[in-house]
This record gives C-alpha cells, sequence and structure tokens, in this order.
C-alpha cells in the first residue's frame, strides 16, 4: 500500500470483489480456522463436548493451540475419519464417535462441527442426527445409551475464519433451544470472542443493572477453572440449557462486534427473525466511549442509572487517561487480531491519544474499515486498514509505519522483536505468557488495565532506550 | 479402576499381568478423544527442521496456522523453517480446483526466499478435490530449478505413522542427487533427531571428539545439500525411530548402509549408543576416545543425578508420549533418580516396544497405546502419579491434578538428550516433584486431613 493509499477514506478501504490482496500465498496467517471458533464457543454451555466430524488432526491440533492459551483441559472429539470413511462416507464414524463421548462424557449436548474434509465430501451431517435420533434404527435403540442433544454447525475452513466458526456453533446452540415463551426481564449477551476474565466482568456488569444475563456462550469457569482433586471428564460451568431456552423470550439481545464474512447469520439475528427479540449490535466494549455505548443500551433496558461503583470505576479511568496522556501523545500503535477485538482497540487507542497508523486483521467482513471509520471519524485519513492480511504484510507495512508498539496476540511477537517495540498482548491465542486467559479487555475495568498496561509499556521502552537510566520517569 | 471404551480394551495392559499383549498401530477410535494428530502432522514433525526449505502447506488455513513456529527445533544458519506459508485455499479453489494457486504460490515463495527445495504437503481436502500435485511440483521444478517435492500428507490417510513414511519418501527424492566426494569412511547420518533446544549439536560435539563425521541431520537443523550427499556416509543412526526406521531401511536397501537404533536420553542408552558408533567403526582410537569421553561427561552429571535422587526417590512417575522407543529410555532415566514408573503409554508405539516396556517396568505398570485425557487423569489418579512426562496436551491433565509435570514433546526449550540432557532432565523433573505449590491442591490438602484423621 502507497502512502497516497495511506491517506485514502476508510470507507474505501475494504477489501472487495474488486480489490483482492497483491500476493497469492499466505504466510504467518493473522487468523484461525472455522472448527477451532466452533469448539470454543461450544465449550461455553453447560455440558456441551465439542466433537469435530472429520480427520484426527483437526481436533487435536486445536485442542494443543487452545490449550496453550487457556492452559486448561480442552477435551475435543473426532469422528476421526479416515481413508475409507473418505470414500465411502463418514456416518459410522459418526455415530461410533457419538455414542463413545456419550458413555465416556455422558453430556447433555454434543456439538458437532464439521471440518473442510466432511465438507468436500459432502457429509450431510444433519441428516445423519436425524438417523441418530431415530426411535428403530438410532443410537438409543441400537446401543441402549441415551442419546444427548446434538446440535451441528457447518465450519469449513476455507468459508471463514474462527470468528465466522465461533458465531455459527453459537447460532446452532441457540436455534436447537431457545424457545418462545412470555417476555421477560433477561438480556440475550452474545460477548464474541473474549477471555474468561472479559466474560466474568460482562455478567458482573449486566446484572448491576438488575438485568438477568444470558451469556452466550460462557466458558469463564471451563477454561479458567480451579484445581481439583478428582478430575472432572466435563468440568462444571457455562451457560445453561435454560438460559439458552429463555434466550427465545428474552428482553432483547445485545451482539458484542459481530463482524463476520458475509453469509454467517448471528445467534441475535436468528432470534430477532424467530421470536422478534430486539437486537442491538455495538461494537466490543474497549475504551471509555464504546463502553458508554454499552453502559447506556444496559441503563435504557433496565431503566435505572449507572451504578455507583460502576460511575466511580468510569472516573477512575477518565483520572487514569488524564494521568497518563502525555506517554501516549504522538505515539502510533500496530492493532493486530480479531475483528471486533480491533474496532475496540482501535477507538480506544485513538481516544487516549495514541493513533492506530495500521488496523490488521486476518477476518474477511469487508466492513472493517467502515466500522473503524463510523466509531472514528477522526481517523479517517490517518490510518490504514488491513483486512484478509497476514504477518507478512503487517511485518512490511511496519517496517515503513514505524510505529512505536504493537497490540495483539502473541503472534506478533516476532515483528515487534525485529521492529524493537514493544508487544502489548491481548486477545487469542497468548502462547508465550501466562495468563492469555485472565486478560481483561472490555469495559471500564479492563480499559483501565488495558491502558495501564500500553503506557507502562511506552514508559519502559523510553526508560530502556535511553542511556541515563532514569529511576524516576 | 479406569474406564476403558470397549473398542479399545485390547489397548491396555499392565506388565506382569497374564496378557502383556498390545494392541496397537491402529486408526484411534471415533469419539475417544485421541491425543493424535494426523498424517499432515507425521510428515510435517519430521520435515519441519530442514531450514533452508520452503514447506508449503497446501490446504485451507488451519493447517498452516497450528504448525506455525511452534517447535523448538534450532537452526545454526537460515531459518525458513519457521515460517508458516500456505495456499490458504478458498470456497472457490474447492469447486474449481486449486492447483493454479498452488502454481502460483509456489513460484512466489521461490521468488521471495530462494529456497534450496520446497516441500509441499497435502491436506484432507487436496486428494478429495483432485489436484494433481505431483505434476505441479514437476512444473514447477523444471521452471525454477528448485527441487519441489510433494509430500502425500492428507490427514485422513491414518495417524502421524503414514505421515512418517510420506515424509521418509520425501526424503529419499533427495537423497541420492549430491556429490559424496570427500566424505571419510567414519561418517554418520543422524535420522530422526530434530535440534529440540539445540540437542543435536550436543550429540554432534560428542562424534566430533570421538573423530565421527556427521555427513547430514535428517532434519534437525537440516539442509537440503546436505540431504542430498547422505547417500555417502558409513552408518546411519536412527534416533527417533518411529519416524524414521523406515528410511533407515530404505537407505540400506538402495545405498548398502548399515544402520543403528539409538536413543540420546538417560546415561545408559546414551553411552550405549555411544559405544555402539565406536563399535560400529571397529576403530581402536574411536573406541579410545569414546570411552574418554563418556567417562569425562558421566563424571560431570552425576553429582547433579545424585543429588536431584535425594528428594525424589520413591517418587511415582506417569509417561505418555509419541512414540513408545523414547518411552524405553524414560523409564530408566526415571530410575535414575530414583523413580518408579506407574503409568507408560505412547500415540504411535510398536508391539515390540511395549513387551520390552512390559518386561522393563515393574510389575502393575499400566502399559497403554492411543490414550485420551478421560483414561490418563484416571491412570493418574490410580497410580498415584507425582509427576507426569508428556506434551502440552497432557500438562493441563498433570496441572489441573495437582501433579508435577516434565515437557518432553517438540516444544521443549530444555535439551534433553546427551549427558547434560540427563542433568536438565533431572533439575527439570526435581524443580516440579519438588516446588513448593503442590501444598496447596487440593489432592494434597485431602491426604493430608485424612492422615491426621
Amino acid at each position: 500500500m502507497s502512502t497516497d493509499q495511506a491517506r485514502a477514506p476508510l470507507a474505501d478501504q475494504d477489501k472487495t470483489p474488486a480489490r483482492q490482496r497483491a500476493k497469492v500465498a499466505t504466510t504467518n496467517a493473522c487468523r484461525m480456522c472455522m472448527p477451532l471458533g466452533a469448539c470454543l464457543a461450544y465449550t461455553g454451555f453447560e455440558g456441551v463436548v465439542p466433537f469435530l466430524h472429520g480427520s484426527q488432526g483437526c481436533s487435536t491440533y486445536i485442542r494443543r493451540y487452545l490449550i496453550s492459551h487457556f492452559a486448561e483441559p480442552m477435551d475435543i472429539a473426532s469422528s476421526s475419519v479416515g481413508e475409507s470413511a473418505t470414500i465411502f462416507g463418514g456416518e459410522s464414524n459418526l455415530r461410533t464417535g457419538v455414542a463413545n463421548v456419550t458413555r465416556v462424557y455422558k453430556p447433555f449436548m454434543i456439538g458437532i462441527a464439521s471440518t473442510c474434509l466432511t465438507e468436500t465430501i459432502g457429509e450431510d451431517v444433519a441428516a445423519m442426527i436425524t438417523r441418530l435420533k431415530d426411535p428403530v434404527e438410532g443410537m438409543t435403540a441400537k446401543t441402549g445409551v441415551d442419546t444427548p442433544e446434538l446440535v451441528f454447525a457447518h465450519t469449513p475452513s476455507y468459508s471463514g475464519t474462527h470468528a465466522d466458526g465461533y458465531h455459527a456453533a453459537v447460532r446452532e446452540v441457540v436455534r436447537s433451544l431457545a424457545e418462545p415463551g412470555e417476555t421477560g426481564s433477561d438480556v440475550n449477551l452474545f460477548p464474541g470472542i473474549c477471555s474468561a476474565a472479559d466474560l466474568r466482568h460482562l455478567k458482573e456488569l449486566v446484572s448491576a443493572y438488575g438485568l438477568g444475563c444470558n451469556l452466550m456462550p460462557d466458558y469463564s469457569e471451563r477454561l479458567d477453572g480451579v484445581t481439583v482433586a478428582r478430575y472432572e471428564k466435563l468440568p462444571a460451568g457455562g451457560t445453561t440449557a435454560d438460559q439458552v431456552r429463555a434466550a427465545g423470550h428474552a428482553k432483547a439481545s445485545i451482539t458484542l462486534g459481530g463482524l463476520v464474512t458475509p453469509g454467517v447469520q448471528l445467534a441475535g439475528e436468528l432470534l430477532h427473525e424467530t421470536f422478534q427479540v430486539p437486537h442491538h449490535m455495538l461494537a466490543m466494549p474497549i475504551g471509555i466511549r464504546l463502553t458508554d455505548m454499552f453502559t447506556e443500551l444496559l441503563g435504557q433496558l433496565s431503566g435505572r442509572p449507572m451504578p455507583e461503583w460502576l460511575v466511580k470505576e468510569r472516573g477512575r479511568l477518565v483520572d487514569a487517561y488524564i494521568d497518563g496522556h502525555k506517554y501516549a501523545m504522538d505515539r502510533k500503535a500496530i492493532v493486530f487480531g480479531d475483528e471486533d477485538l480491533v474496532t475496540g482497540l482501535a477507538s480506544f487507542c485513538a481516544e487516549i491519544g495514541i493513533t492506530p497508523v495500521l488496523i490488521a486483521t486476518g477476518g474477511r467482513s469487508g466492513h472493517l474499515a467502515r466500522e473503524i471509520g463510523r466509531l472514528n471519524p477522526e481517523l479517517d485519513g490517518k490510518v490504514e486498514v488491513l483486512d484478509d492480511g497476514d504477518f507478512e504484510e503487517i511485518t512490511a507495512r511496519a517496517n515503513e509505519l514505524r510505529p512505536d508498539i504493537m497490540i495483539g496476540h502473541s503472534k506478533g511477537y516476532t515483528t515487534a522483536r525485529d521492529l524493537g517495540i514493544p508487544l502489548v498482548r491481548v486477545g487469542l491465542p497468548i502462547h508465550d505468557r501466562v495468563g492469555g486467559q485472565r486478560v481483561k479487555h472490555l469495559g471500564y475495568r479492563g480499559t483501565q488495565e488495558l491502558f495501564d498496561r500500553v503506557i507502562n509499556a511506552l514508559i519502559a521502552a523510553r526508560q530502556d532506550e535511553s542511556p541515563i537510566g532514569y529511576a524516576y520517569m | 479402576m479406569t474406564e476403558v471404551l470397549a473398542g479399545r480394551a485390547r489397548q491396555v495392559t499392565r506388565s506382569g499381568s497374564a496378557t502383556p499383549d498390545i494392541d496397537c498401530d491402529r486408526q484411534s477410535v471415533a469419539g475417544s478423544v485421541s491425543q493424535r494428530a494426523c498424517t499432515f502432522c507425521g510428515s510435517r514433525v519430521v520435515l519441519y527442521p530442514i531450514a533452508d526449505a520452503v514447506h508449503l502447506v497446501h490446504g485451507p488455513i488451519g493447517c498452516a496456522v497450528y504448525t506455525w513456529d511452534v517447535r523448538g527445533a534450532l537452526s545454526s544458519g537460515p531459518e525458513l523453517h519457521r515460517l508458516s506459508f500456505s495456499t490458504d485455499l478458498r470456497e472457490r479453489h474447492v469447486v474449481f480446483g486449486g492447483e493454479r494457486q498452488l502454481e502460483d504460490s509456489l513460484m512466489e515463495l521461490i521468488g521471495k526466499h530462494h529456497p534450496k527445495a520446497a516441500f509441499v504437503y497435502g491436506t484432507c481436502i487436496v486428494g478429495v478435490i483432485g489436484d494433481d500435485v505431483p505434476a505441479i511440483c514437476k512444473k514447477v521444478s523444471a521452471k525454477t530449478g528448485i527441487p519441489c517435492i510433494p509430500v502425500q500428507s492428507e490427514g485422513f490417510q491414518g495417524s502421524k505413522r503414514q505421515g512418517y513414511d510420506a515424509a521418509c519418501e520425501a526424503l529419499m527424492a533427495l537423497i541420492g542427487t549430491g556429490d559424496t566426494a570427500g566424505i571419510p569412511q567414519h561418517s554418520v547420518n543422524i535420522l530422526g533427531d530434530f535440534n529440540l533446544a539445540g540437542e543435536i549439536w550436543i550429540i554432534r560435539d560428542y562424534l566430533k571428539r570421538m573423530g565421527v563425521e556427521v555427513v547430514a541431520q535428517l532434519t534437525g537443523d537440516g539442509r537440503v545439500d546436505d540431504i542430498r550427499r547422505a547417500h555417502g556416509a558409513g552408518l546411519n543412526l536412527v534416533q527417533c525411530s518411529g519416524s524414521t526406521t523406515k528410511l533407515a531401511m530404505q537407505m540400506q536397501e538402495k545405498y548398502g548402509i548399515p544402520f543403528k537404533r539409538v536413543s540420546f536420553f538417560g546415561l545408559d542408552d546414551m553411552a550405549g549408543a555411544l559405544y555402539a558408533i565406536a563399535e560400529h567403526f571397529k576403530d581402536p582410537q574411536i573406541l579410545a576416545r569414546t570411552r574418554e569421553l563418556v567417562a569425562e561427561e558421566i563424571a560431570k552429571t552425576l553429582p547433579v543425578v545424585s543429588q536431584c535422587r535425594q528428594d525424589l526417590e520413591g517418587k511415582r512417575a506417569a509417561i505418555y508420549v509419541g512414540g513408545s522407543f523414547k518411552a524405553i529410555s524414560l523409564v530408566k532415566a526415571l530410575r535414575l533418580i530414583g523413580m518408579k514408573t506407574v503409568l507408560v503409554g505412547s500415540q504411535t508405539g510398536t508391539k515390540e516396544d511395549y513387551a520390552y516396556l512390559s518386561d522393563l517396568c515393574d510389575p502393575g505398570t499400566i502399559i497403554v497405546d492411543d490414550s485420551n485425557p478421560a483414561e490418563l487423569s484416571s491412570f493418574l489418579s490410580e497410580g498415584k502419579a507425582d509427576l507426569f512426562i508428556g506434551g502440552v496436551k497432557e500438562r493441563p491433565l498433570a496441572y489441573k491434578l495437582g501433579v508435577a509435570f516434565c515437557d518432553h514433546n517438540h516444544e521443549r526449550k530444555l535439551p534433553l538428550e546427551g549427558f547434560v540432557g540427563m542433568a536438565n532432565f533431572a533439575r527439570e523433573v526435581h524443580g516440579s516433584v519438588c516446588s513448593p505449590v503442590w501444598q496447596f491442591a487440593p489432592r494434597h490438602a485431602i491426604s493430608k486431613l485424612s492422615e491426621e484423621v
């Protein structure tokens, strides 16, 4: 991208069919695959075991990737499709797999997601599920084991990103369980991909307004659990089936983020379409402005004012912004990662005086630049948006833009190291530090933590570069 | 007792039992949550450390993402292997074929990175959509003069084992294409050592001190040009036997190079490996230098070992690793530091190794092939393990239960091979088993309470 394009209006920067990437191969991708997102989402529902219909490697690779971030056991079953199943069809593998998972884990539900392989050979999983549930030919009749709930999401890696897989799985769980009913006082909250600590904080925020919260999904317990004396194959925690059922007659749905590849329907959209639950779409609440939008909506839905402790939390954040603003001014950042996360990060940077000179993602909603422009008109003409990008491109741009700091997941480390600038680790994955599951990003509290880390990283860089050795900054 | 799925019953046994025979080398049972990966993983593991080649994963993005720079396979020079290249197939390629995308990607990457060779890994869908990968490779090789080697590693073909075979086939395509002039008689290739945390450099140093030259490293810190002349070596050393025994056999057949299965883990096996090499060359000088080296290194290592042993005596260990041959060395190394093995298993072990393990271990030791979290966690509790040795996927099982852990997988950053590796291993195990944090784990709190009662 030349400097001229760098100044292009944000509305013209999204990749469209007419404006494709300038290269062929992807080098060091900035995204993960759809099944990973689906497995992560399924893990956030109580009693659900994620299950990939595909070759054994998919589930194992994804397990290892997520374990390295969350530092928790992450069991993902596989139908272990082999050569003959690839040729003759994988239905018997799926049936055996479901029966075995049921025996070992005694799940409430098995969350099935497809893979590239089974999508390409044309497996009709929905029909297989129907046959599995058949009273005469089905699993219970054949094996005597009660069949759990079975849901299925299409997640071939070539169709989208991990974020798409995540939203597809959430939507399918909601589709299978949500029920109509008398409108209650609960709010459905679709948080998007965030940390376990974020999920806990979101629940706290919603309940602070006196609202019930159907947080979907909620992996805050299963992926950030306690040490135990006896191993739980299927750990407790997660959104309960009753909560998902109630989602069909909630007061409203809120989706945080929700930038997905065109064609992927969000759970909130489905609930609106099916049960007319009002659907609000907000950006991920990172920074004061975006969190204000969220708390204002909670205020409207509850009819209550912001609770006193939250007013103070916001006030302290404003105070911190002011205390630290001189370390931020004139600084340039590269933010990268999931589209929803970088949208929030870009807005956060903008409001503390850091210019997010490059906002990069492997996502391909095709709306990122416009969304950033809509939320932050002041950034128009000052920043570049790179969607469907990889780290080869990010590094190339970074070498020209010479940022002071990078904010994103741990896969940006090499780039930051080569540039000699700090990397503040946020999002998923964080594979080179402990505590990825505990990083806070959302709300005033998450922003406070983020602000301190960003400013301190800038101070530390300045301190380390100084020949004087100031101990008083 | 641990519940084992009916379909897996013959993959679990106990040493000293009436039926020590174990069923292995079979497809994972669907729904068992196997710790295994796939054929692609096997090929990627073996070829990945070749540092001056482009490793292009032909398929949708996932397979390339999950294998990007996750191993500690070090290079003393170029580091092309640490980049993750993918053809990143999209829906349109699945519909219309990915051959053009593959060709363009190869041309682009060869132009950018000037590699000595390119390996093209087939993923699950490549065979299904009918891309003719060998034909594209041939075409690009002809255009660029760079050998492009197809690796038939479609994941669904089976477990890692089939992937090892595909990788060996790819290596055989390179071996024999280089000039062997100047290679001395007393020379070896090192097969199945991936230079994790610089381990192959430790072994190379030993060999140098013995007077043995290394021709090619397959594949740790590996170079394409070395591999091309590997057929000139006098002996093949096979360290990770699961992955490269087949290659050694093929090289024996085609080039008449004998091979030895060796292990560089633990004092016994490390010393045994060096003596076996020395004896092979029948050179009294080499043998004398080997004796000297072993004596010197063991003298350096033993104090560390005995110091750690003081605290570890009588503690109980569980092992679950990729291959069964390594597990044998681990059982011995644990004995050296006073620890008893209560569970030993592997993802892709062989009947012979399991039989050996059954003889080697104390009666009652659980021996398991292709296990899973439900079984392993239960075995850990049943065996009252104080330590678990495994990889990333085993670690949270141990920690969740308050059991110490030693990473013996490809992600490790600490060299565990060689004599120095034994000292590192002893320190690592000691550090984790003796950490004060376990006092807070519920498992220990409960046993303390019951003692008081």
